[in-house]
Parts: structure tokens; sequence; C-alpha cells
């Protein structure tokens, strides 16, 4: 009964890649993935919306790992169970419940009208931000949660301060916890549609500052399905999308384990 | 306060919230001797070691009354810098706990924290800690390699290497043979004989043999009180308290 259930997952993924890849791949040349679209999308390529995604990514990880990693040392090493950190836990947890199209409508509200950003990259970037935050918390928690003890003993014995144990032997030792859920804020920011097309808007004209407006690969893939205008464009977007999101996967990963590598001697 | 006394208690009692674990302890600790700390578990040994470098601050609902003075300085005064307080008072664990680092940056990582970074002096420090500590010749080679590597004796005197590295005044040590072979327990009893000459130690003996053979001074707790405190020599041939007989002889333990 319980590989059936692990047989069906894995059987409806590879159903789904392979689905997007079969119609897909054949479309993915060199010429679609450096050509800007043309027509609406209904021919050229999709470069820009390749920037576009990979910009507002960078965006929204630079701003949210740093805040959560934060948060997390902040609640694990600096503060005692108590309400406020209670309090703060319980915050990021409602957030992660939180459909993605309210965060757009608060990118839009906040971000786009209230500080005048409109629609760009950093509001778009920001808004996600917000989105993968409780993710990273999480994640960076946990990850220091499972650092021994008798790590912090030996270094607060060894005559370190607070700051230095955080820097010299929690964040090195919770470092490929951390990066997993930053991966995880990778993979939602790239595959987001509702709260991006909010606040960064559907432009696929090549972006020029963090300002312009921006379409990424999954928004752009939803117009052409959604409109009708090409499904083959569509499939080649969606097959370029899995590639990227592979790539970004396999490389992390690979960084990892020459990382824990290095811990382990 | 008597003169020759590194470390002096005075009334000292803790808690762990409600838990009483020390009961009003007056004792004081020479320089430049070895003071083992025998009895049974739960008799207050390891929170003796832990509130003399104020490690105990680590551990939640964790309340005192009462003084420590190290060389006559109230070590619970607000004033006291406890980064500064801890070099000062170096510790060894029951369990080897080396770092996930070489063993070169195992040894120096509390230099480092001092802010020693000349790396001619860091090499310096490292040679000198690991001779003290009695594993220079098996490790001079591959100070690069992983500290996780090496064996459980080794790894527990790299601890002492460490806490060595930082030339405290006080060495702790908690029970640091409980997981090793009688060689490497033999190696470290050596290197402890050699090191009173220049550091005071306070040692929890992992059983009654080692503090007969590396003590001079004995105090016996029991339940978080001190029933009797002497030479080694009173406390093995003539214990004044039936307890301290009881447990010396191996009627309880």
């Amino acid at each position: 009964m319980i590989w059936v259930a692990a047989f069906f997952t894995l059987g409806v993924m590879i159903w789904i890649m392979a689905q997007v890849l079969r119609e897909g791949l054949p479309l993915l040349t060199v010429d679609f993935l450096s050509d800007s679209p043309r027509q609406m999308g209904r021919s050229g390529g999709i470069f820009s919306t390749i920037v576009g995604t990979l910009l507002i990514t960078a965006v929204a990880i630079t701003i949210a790992t740093p805040l959560g990693v934060g948060t997390a040392v902040y609640l694990r090493e600096y503060t005692r169970e108590g309400r406020i950190s209670r309090l703060i836990r319980f915050g990021t947890d409602c957030l992660a419940g939180v459909p993605s199209i309210i965060f757009g409508l608060f990118g839009f509200v906040f971000f786009v009208i209230f500080l005048g950003m409109g629609w760009s990259i950093l509001s778009g970037g920001l808004t996600l931000a917000t989105m993968i935050l409780p993710t990273i918390i999480s994640t960076a928690e946990e990850a220091i949660k499972t650092i021994p003890k008798s790590y912090r003993e030996v270094s607060y014995a060894l005559g370190g301060t607070r700051w230095q144990t955080v820097a010299k032997v929690i964040l090195p030792n919770a470092l490929p916890g951390i990066l997993t859920g930053v991966l995880l804020g990778v993979g939602r920011s790239v595959g987001e549609t509702a709260a991006i097309i909010l606040t960064a808007g559907s432009s696929f004209l090549m972006p020029t500052s963090l300002f312009s407006p921006i379409r990424t690969m999954a928004i752009h893939f939803y117009i052409l399905a959604r409109e009708g205008i090409s499904m083959e464009m569509a499939y080649a977007t969606g097959a370029a999308l899995i590639l990227l999101i592979l790539a970004i996967n396999t490389a992390a990963n690979w960084l990892l384990h020459r990382y824990i590598r290095r811990l382990e001697g | 306060m008597p003169e020759g006394d590194k470390l002096l208690f005075q009334r000292f009692t803790f808690f762990y919230g409600a838990a009483i674990a020390l009961k009003d302890i007056n004792l004081g600790i020479k320089k430049k001797q070895i003071f083992t700390v025998l009895g049974p578990a739960r008799s207050g040994k390891t929170t003796l070691l832990k509130s003399m470098n104020r490690l105990t601050d680590l551990i939640d609902g964790a309340s005192h009354s009462g003084f420590v003075f190290l060389d006559g300085q109230d070590i619970y005064d607000p004033q006291i810098l406890l980064p500064e307080l801890r070099r000062r008072v170096g510790m060894v664990f029951d369990l080897p706990t080396p770092l996930p680092l070489s063993i070169f940056e195992n040894v120096v990582y509390g230099p480092r924290l001092s802010g020693i970074n000349n790396k001619n002096r860091l090499t310096e420090i490292v040679e000198k800690a690991l001779k003290a500590a009695v594993l220079w010749k098996e490790v001079k080679d591959r100070l690069s390699s992983s500290a996780l590597r090496l064996s459980g004796g080794q790894q527990q005197r790299l601890c002492i290497a460490r806490v060595l590295a930082l030339e405290p005044e006080v060495i702790l040590l908690d029970e640091p043979c409980s997981g090793l072979d009688p060689i490497s327990t033999r190696a470290i009893e050596e290197s402890l004989i050699e090191l009173k000459k220049n550091y005071t130690i306070v040692l929890v003996p992992h059983n009654i043999q080692q503090a007969s053979r590396v003590a001079d001074r004995v105090g016996f707790f029991l339940g978080g009180e001190l029933i009797e405190e002497g030479t080694a020599q009173e406390i093995f041939t003539r214990p004044r308290n039936k307890k301290t007989e009881d447990y010396i002889s191996g009627k309880f333990g």
C-alpha cells in the first residue's frame, strides 16, 4: 500500500515533467533562449523573461536571507523561550499559511502604490521576500536547533562572546540547513505568478534598472497558455523553467556537498 | 582571605529552579595544587565546577546566593567580564568535544577570539599547548586535518590543549577520562601532574583510584553538601566523617 503511494507520487511527477519536456524541448533552441519575445510571445524567444526571473529572485533572496537568518538566530540564541519569541513564531506560522495572492495584494498596496515603487523588479522582489521569509526563518531555526549544545558550551567556555559564538560556531554549522531554506525560497520565487503579476507587472521588455517592470518565465507561461497565444511557446517556456529549477538545485546541492565534506574534513 | 587560596566559596548555594544543587558551600582551593571533587552522581560536582567560570549562566532558571572569589575578586559581580573570566578559568568537559574544525583551528579557537591573529604567534601557541597536553608527537604532521578524525583519547587531550592555549590560571576538568582507555587515562594523569606546576587544577575524577593517584586535596560532596575536605592523605587514610569513609571504602557510590 505504502509503495503504491510512493510510486504514484513519483509517477505523477515524472508524467508532468515528461509531458512538458516532450512538448517543449524540441522548441528549446539557443535562439529561443537568447531572443526576446515578439508578437506578444507568438514568436521570438524568452530572454527578457529569464533575466526578469533571475533578477526578481535575486532581490527576494538578498532581502529575505539576512532577515530570516537574523530572526532565527535571535529566536534561538538571544532570547529565552518567552512571550516575545512565541509571538514572533506565531506570526511567521500565520504568514506561512497566507495565500500568495494576498501577498500580491499587500505588495501592490504597500510597495507599488504607497512607497511609489510602481510595477517593478524591486516591488516584486520585496513582495516575494515577505512571502518566503517564514520558510527561511523556520528552516534556519531547525538547522540551528540541531547544533549540539556542547559546541556552544565549548565556545563560551573558551571565552567566546555571544556574537563570536554565533559567527564562528552556529552559522557555519547551520549553513547547510539554512541553504535548504533559501533553495525552497528560490523555488517558490521562480514559480510564483499571482504575487508577481500584481507587483512587477507583465511587461516583456528588457529591464533597464531595478525600477523596471518585468515579466517572469512563470507569468509568460501563464499568459501564453491562458490567453491562447501559443501553446507551443508556452510548453517551451515551461521546459526552460523546469530546466532552470533543476540547474539551480543541482548547483546548490553540489556546493552543499563540497561544503559539508570540508566541514567534516 | 587565607593566603594561597586561588578560589574561595563563601556560603555559596545554587538552585536549578526550585531544586537545590549546592548547599551552603564554604571552600578554599589552593594555588598550584590538584583539588579533586569526590561524590556519587547528582551530588553537585559538575555544578560546582561550572559555577567557577559561570558556565551555569547558560542554564535556564539557575540562581544562587553567597560568593565565589577568584584571587579575592567576586566573580558574580555584575562588573565582571565573562569572556575574560572564562579565559582565566578554563574547562574540559566529560566527553571530548572537538569543534568540527582542523586540529590547528581547534587549539587556536580561544586565542583567536581574544584577538590574536598573528600567524607565527598562533603557530607557537599550538605547538606549546599540544606539547603540554602530550599530543604534539602524534599530530604534528597533520595539524590541518579534521579534529573529528582523532581517537577519543587524542580528542580529549586536544580539548586540554585548547584550554591550555589560553594560558588560564585555573583548569576545571569534569571526569575528563570517563570515555577513555587506561593508556589514554595514564597520559592525561601524567600531564595533569606536570601542569599543576603552573596551574591550579580542579578535577572531578572518574573513580576513587584516579583521585588517589593525582590529588593533593580532596573534597567529598553528597547531595549538594560539602561533607568533608582535607589533604588526600587525610581523606583516604583517616576520614573524619562516617559518610566519607563509607564512600571511600566503596559501601555506596
